[in-house]
């Protein structure tokens, strides 16, 4: 089966806002759902610099954009992907 | 121990924003519309309006640029003429903790309430229990009269649904020594700077980010020019900002500094030092010996333990030993330490060797604002000689590493280890000073878990603590 990719940005700004925390997300995360992610640190995705995309830190789940990430927001949206089959 | 939280969020919100308006053409105009372009209108308010989340966020701007909200005389001066008066500044602003007395949301004076969960129960054993005679029932439910109860708990305990709460008021909760108190006329809390001990505790813990220090961005921004400054990177910096630090070298120099220098190196000194004068005391007799490198302890002495200042070591800080480094090097040298922590600043303030304090959040800010990709940088070469025992200053537990691996006599050394200043461990310490102490050389950190998870950190901890872990395996060692 094809991996959710989750891309959690370390630009600057992502990393100072909280990206920083998100590292942690291979360990808050349970063994089943953690088989079905990869998860990838990235240089800046560029969404920093404009208001209107929200606010840092920023982290895409497949091509979904999450802002003001926290490691709850970023669980929750690997689960409706799962749960609707989206993937 | 987990502070990545919205409050603060907003808290580095303000510094990155307030950082970014300093790298724009019109800095004074981009900063005075922070508050609109925060809160702009028919969004969303966290409080009563938008208007009263402007004023709040004004006067954290006003921190950002170094001012006390308590020092405000004049309620129509906007953000743009603090910035002025920042600009003009040539020494750093004396350090104190802010309260933004608007944002304090003057939590209630009664800790007891009576909830819903009541069951206005036939026992009412609540009633019995109370000495004061304050509670009363109202719509069959117990109320607490604020007027009467003197907040002792026993209603609370008498309870059997745990109908009774208690609600604490988060940054006197914090604060290990009673520095910060509600004003009666205003319900709002303010801070007592005899007492304060610059720990940072109420600033983290406050649920409205009503606490500030204040920030020196603007200072050591405006000094760059010079091309003397230096910035003096705590041996904390692991885990606090994206990149290698060699990458951190790189983007420090992009943003302005002449130089950088590895405070570890310092805090080797500290550790030659400091075994030395440990094994210097215990042959003359001595009891024991603590610590000198957490400045909010050395305040704690100061302020609140003065039977322990006997026992305190007098080495330098590993900052003070980088700083007169730096000094001696270069006697016009304008010297910044950057790391986790506020009491540093009044250390700074102590010292004539250190000009400024930036904290991880600041450096972080101003990288920001100055459009530097710490990731996408080039790497230069540390200038350093740091090693495991001084690098390994930056985590609880560091300092007594270093002492045993180059102390002359490790073998009697009994080390104990205050992790975090509380009401608790103060009385313990003004015991071991009284009376007896357990051991002969006591590591005393302010924070719980050390340096890396300091107030002015960005790091996870325990994120941090991993990478420090790996960095101090690859260090070479002073022990011989």
């Amino acid at each position: 089966m094809k991996k959710i990719k989750i891309t959690i940005c370390t630009g600057t700004t992502c990393y100072i806002m909280g990206a920083t925390h998100l590292q942690r997300l291979d360990e808050v995360m349970d063994a089943a759902m953690l088989e079905q992610v990869e998860i990838i640190g990235s240089h800046c995705l560029g969404y920093c610099d404009a208001e209107n995309f929200g606010k840092a830190p920023f982290v895409k789940v497949n091509d979904q954009l999450i802002a003001d990430a926290t490691l709850d927001k970023v669980i929750r949206k690997v689960r409706e992907i799962l749960n609707t089959g989206a993937n | 121990m987990f502070y990545d939280n919205n409050a603060n969020r907003l808290r580095k919100e303000i510094l990155i924003r307030v950082a970014r308006a300093f790298f724009t053409k019109e800095p004074a105009d981009t900063l005075n519309r922070i508050p609109v372009a925060m809160r702009p209108k028919l969004g969303e308010s966290s409080r009563c309006c938008i208007h009263k989340d402007r004023a709040v966020l004004k006067y954290r701007c006003m921190a950002a640029l170094g001012f006390s909200v308590e020092d405000e005389t004049d309620e129509l001066k906007p953000i743009s003429e603090y910035y002025a008066a920042a600009t003009l500044r040539t020494e750093a602003v004396k350090p104190a903790l802010t309260v933004i007395d608007e944002a304090c949301s003057a939590c209630v004076t009664t800790r007891y309430s009576a909830t819903n969960a009541c069951r206005g129960c036939i026992a009412r054993s609540c009633e019995s229990a109370c000495p004061k005679d304050a509670i009363e029932f109202r719509d069959g439910q117990a109320w607490l009269n604020p007027d009467k109860c003197v907040n002792c708990g026993l209603c609370m305990k008498a309870c059997p649904y745990h109908a009774i709460i208690r609600i604490p008021i988060p940054c006197e909760e914090a604060c290990p020594v009673g520095a910060i108190t509600k004003d009666e006329a205003t319900g709002r809390e303010v801070i007592d700077h005899d007492k304060c001990i610059y720990c940072g505790k109420c600033l983290r813990e406050c649920p409205f980010a009503a606490i500030s220090d204040l920030s020196q961005m603007i200072d050591v921004l405006q000094r760059f020019k010079s091309n003397t400054v230096v910035a003096m990177i705590a041996p904390s910096v692991t885990g606090q900002l994206p990149g290698t630090l060699p990458q951190l070298v790189t983007a420090l120099k992009k943003l302005g500094f002449a130089k950088v220098v590895e405070v570890a190196e310092g805090a080797d000194e500290t550790t030659r030092h400091e075994s030395a004068e440990w094994a210097e005391k215990m042959g003359e007799g001595e009891r024991f010996m603590t610590t000198s490198c957490c400045p909010s302890f050395i305040e704690t002495v100061e302020k609140h333990l003065p039977e322990m200042k006997p026992y305190v070591s007098h080495t330098p800080t590993p900052m003070a030993f980088s700083a007169a480094k730096v000094r001696r090097e270069n006697p016009d040298a304008i010297t910044v330490f950057i790391g986790p922590c506020i009491a540093k600043r009044v250390e700074a303030a102590k010292n004539p060797d250190v000009d400024y304090v930036l904290t991880f959040e600041e450096l972080g800010a101003l990288l920001v604002g100055a459009h530097i990709d710490v990731n996408q940088s080039d790497e230069t070469p540390v200038d350093s000689n740091a090693h495991r025992e001084g690098r390994g200053f930056a985590a609880s537990g560091g300092v007594t590493g270093a002492i045993r691996a180059t102390a002359p006599d490790n073998a009697a050394l009994q080390p104990i280890l205050v992790d975090g200043i509380d009401r608790k461990t103060i009385n313990q310490m003004r015991a071991w000073a009284n009376k007896t102490c357990t051991g002969n050389f006591v590591e005393v950190m302010s924070c719980e878990g050390g340096c890396i998870a300091g107030p002015g950190t960005l790091g996870n901890p325990r994120i941090a603590l991993k990478q420090l872990n790996a960095l101090l395996n690859d260090s070479p060692s002073l022990e011989h």
